[in-house]
């Protein structure tokens, strides 16, 4: 009662006070298709019903206690849909005014959905990490707070330069989805000096992952399937949905690390990262939702959090005016990455450090020291102003 | 280091006869603090503190060693003269940093996790409000005149300024992103509100009944060191106001501001991560803790030199000195 008061008081002061001139109202949604999905390989990473959407109500509570001072009010939807119904449940977004929508769904799904809205609309893609939406594929109405596949490769790769591991074994999927991962990491390698010695593509027959005693299959399998490799100084795993790479440390026929879809992984945010007042993060997340952070819920985090910060400075709640300010070189928040993170304003891609996780602990943070660039050293991660094709930013 | 040799033992030849003071720093990855002396900088001692000591103040009277135990919850208080814990302080969960009322009572508390400050009476040990404030509360300075008490909070970026008499936020400022200290100038007039990952220092004037208003933000340049490191925590400005020090946290220096044109005059290179800073009661020194070279940095305020680092305990973090 005693809180009560004091915080309905100050709320009183505060709209009573100058400072609080401009009132904004901003309403946003969560729009997340759910996929058809095999179960997870590992009972820790069985998927919550609230992924994204905690991470949004976090964002949410964080831009309302923030905008109390302000006279800003926040609130967010949660829409999920299958992918058949997709497009008709965005349709009914669109209809009901909703012109702030987080987006977790696949690059195609995304692609359609944002044409849907048209330019009065601000998508914030939080799922989609595939590298041509940030350049030929790219559209004027999306703003990525997911790190794209370049990123996430040019880390990693950074990491084996300065590790002064150049020799690369790259073992990928067979689906589409692992091809594309591999194709990132074949730019990463030229880009910083490494070199693949060996490929080798592990085929994705299907079968369940978690059979009784599976281990004994999988011991025998994966030496014979890494066996006489060139030599190479770390294998390299591209695999989008876990069909192999979770196996080959301690399997591999040669002792190596393995770093990227198992190992050492490139990750926006894991729940056990605690530098930079991450710690804070990790507590207030996980009093609201009584869980760990998930990669999914920080993105969707950062997408409200980027339009919070937008309202906050512009005391705006139109699209446009926000849209500008984010890609403005005004614009920055403090993300619990120890800089702050800011907008590319050739495609749209916030601009961040990828942790790199060995499912414990944050063993390092890309971009590493001496990777040097003439604007931040974070645009050696990813498609820089030339390597993009991106034309839908009108740059100044 | 001939000079530093040099100017180390003219200091310890000139050093006045008067009574040494202790500095305490608290050690955040060791659970410690150490004592050393001001006047040989030596250490004297490192007792245990608590888990996570943090934020650091001692009372007026020089006798009651204040410490932010950030995992246990609580503020332990220690005897500056025995070390012994003598009792706790309810602060709310994760206290890091707290502000001492001039008088030695209260104590204004930041709870990060809560976002909230406590106010709790040092005598009698009871939470007197909970001031409900932006996400993530850090910074606290206070008002030479006890009239405001100031909060930073660093995911909402304001500075929040909280009326002692009733416990009401009065004024809010908006200031650069993760907003990390707040330091009045002796005279009041002024506020320097610290953003670290901004990069900026807010310089906000304050007017004669205590209403605050931002008029300029200092910015940092370093060559060679990257502008993403340059990030303003800790910071003191001298009593005659001409002064200000802000430490630089990862850049590893110390900024010199001129405070009467805000221009930055000098950086003071120190151990790494500077960051936080005290003076001694004479504004002859300047204690830097250094939180990854687990050392403390001693510059003289006159030269703008430093002239010795300290080894301490694991990763250093607040730093007091007793007063005379």
């Amino acid at each position: 009662m005693h809180r009560i008061v004091i915080l309905l008081t100050a709320c009183l002061l505060v709209l009573c006070s100058s400072f609080a001139a401009r009132a904004a109202d901003i309403r946003s949604a969560i729009f997340r298709i759910d996929y058809p999905e095999v179960a997870p390989i590992s009972r820790f990473e069985a998927k919550p019903d609230d992924l994204g959407f905690a991470g949004a109500s976090l964002a949410n509570e964080d831009n309302l206690t923030t905008g109390q001072f302000l006279g800003h009010t926040y609130e967010v939807d949660n829409i999920t849909a299958p992918p058949d119904q997709a497009d008709t449940a965005f349709q009914a977004l669109l209809d009901a005014g909703h012109t702030i929508i987080v987006v977790l769904a696949n690059a195609n799904d995304l692609l359609r959905l944002a044409d849907m809205a048209g330019p009065d609309v601000l998508i914030l893609n939080a799922m989609a990490q595939d590298t041509p939406l940030r350049s030929d594929m790219c559209r004027g109405n999306i703003l990525h707070v997911v790190p794209s596949h370049a990123m996430q490769a040019d880390a990693i790769a950074q990491f084996t330069i300065w590790k002064k591991w150049p020799r690369w074994f790259l073992i990928h999927g067979s689906n589409p989805e692992d091809q594309v991962m591999a194709d990132a990491y074949r730019r990463a390698a030229i880009k910083f000096g490494a070199k693949i010695v060996e490929e080798r593509e592990f085929e994705d027959t299907g079968g369940s992952r978690r059979t009784d005693t599976g281990h004994v299959l999988v011991q025998r399998q994966i030496p014979v399937f890494t066996q006489n490799a060139a030599k190479h100084d770390v294998v390299i795993a591209a695999d989008a949905s876990d069909v192999f790479a979770p196996y080959l440390p301690f399997h591999l026929w040669t002792p190596r690390p393995v770093l990227g879809a198992a190992g050492l992984r490139p990750i926006s945010l894991h729940p056990a990262h605690e530098a930079w007042g991450a710690t804070q993060f990790q507590r207030r997340f996980e009093a609201l939702t009584g869980r760990y952070v998930r990669a999914e819920d920080y993105q969707a985090w950062l997408g409200l959090r980027v339009v919070g910060e937008a309202v906050t400075r512009t005391g705006s709640s139109d699209v446009n005016t926000l849209r500008d300010y984010i890609l403005s070189d005004a614009f920055e928040l403090a993300a619990f990455m120890g800089q702050k993170v800011t907008f590319r304003d050739w495609n749209g891609q916030l601009r961040t450090p990828v942790l790199l996780y060995d499912g414990r602990i944050t063993v390092s943070v890309s971009p590493q020291d001496g990777f040097l660039h003439q604007r931040s050293p974070l645009d050696t991660l990813g498609l820089d102003a030339p390597e993009s094709d991106c034309t839908a930013f009108t740059r100044p | 280091m001939k000079y530093l040799l040099l100017a180390t033992c003219l200091t310890a030849f000139l050093a006045t006869p008067a009574a040494a003071n202790k500095v305490f720093v608290s050690n955040e990855k060791g659970n410690t603090v150490t004592v050393l002396d001001s006047d040989t900088w030596e250490v004297l001692t490192e007792f245990p503190a608590g888990n996570r000591p943090r934020g650091i103040t001692v009372s007026p009277d020089g006798k009651l060693l204040y410490v932010c135990a950030s995992d246990d919850d609580t503020v332990r208080v220690f005897d500056t003269e025995t070390y012994q814990e003598l009792y706790t302080l309810p602060s709310g969960p994760d206290p890091e940093l707290f502000i001492l009322h001039p008088s030695g009572n209260p104590l204004y508390i930041a709870n990060e996790d809560d976002n909230l400050v406590t106010v709790v009476d040092t005598a009698s040990h009871t939470v007197l409000a909970e001031v409900p404030v932006g996400v993530e509360p850090e910074g606290m300075g206070i008002s030479p005149n006890a009239q405001f008490v100031v909060n930073t909070s660093e995911t909402t970026n304001m500075a929040h300024f909280i009326d002692t008499s009733d416990y009401q936020i009065k004024h809010n400022i908006l200031v650069d992103q993760r907003p990390r200290y707040a330091q009045y100038s002796d005279d009041g007039s002024t506020l320097y509100v610290t953003s670290e990952i901004g990069g900026t220092v807010s310089v906000i004037d304050i007017a004669e009944d205590g209403t605050p208003n931002l008029s300029h933000k200092i910015t940092f340049e370093v060559p060679g060191v990257l502008p993403e490191w340059l990030q303003p925590v800790g910071a003191k400005i001298t009593a005659d106001a001409k002064t200000l020090f802000v430490a630089l946290g990862p850049a590893n220096r110390v900024a010199v501001i001129d405070a009467e044109t805000n221009e930055v005059e000098d950086y003071i290179i120190t151990g790494q991560r500077v960051w936080q800073l005290a003076f001694t009661p004479d504004q002859k020194y300047l204690i830097t803790t250094n939180g990854n070279s687990n050392d403390v940095t001693i510059i003289d305020v006159d030269s703008k030199k430093a002239i010795k680092s300290v080894q301490v305990g694991q990763q250093p973090w607040g730093v007091v000195v007793t007063p005379d």
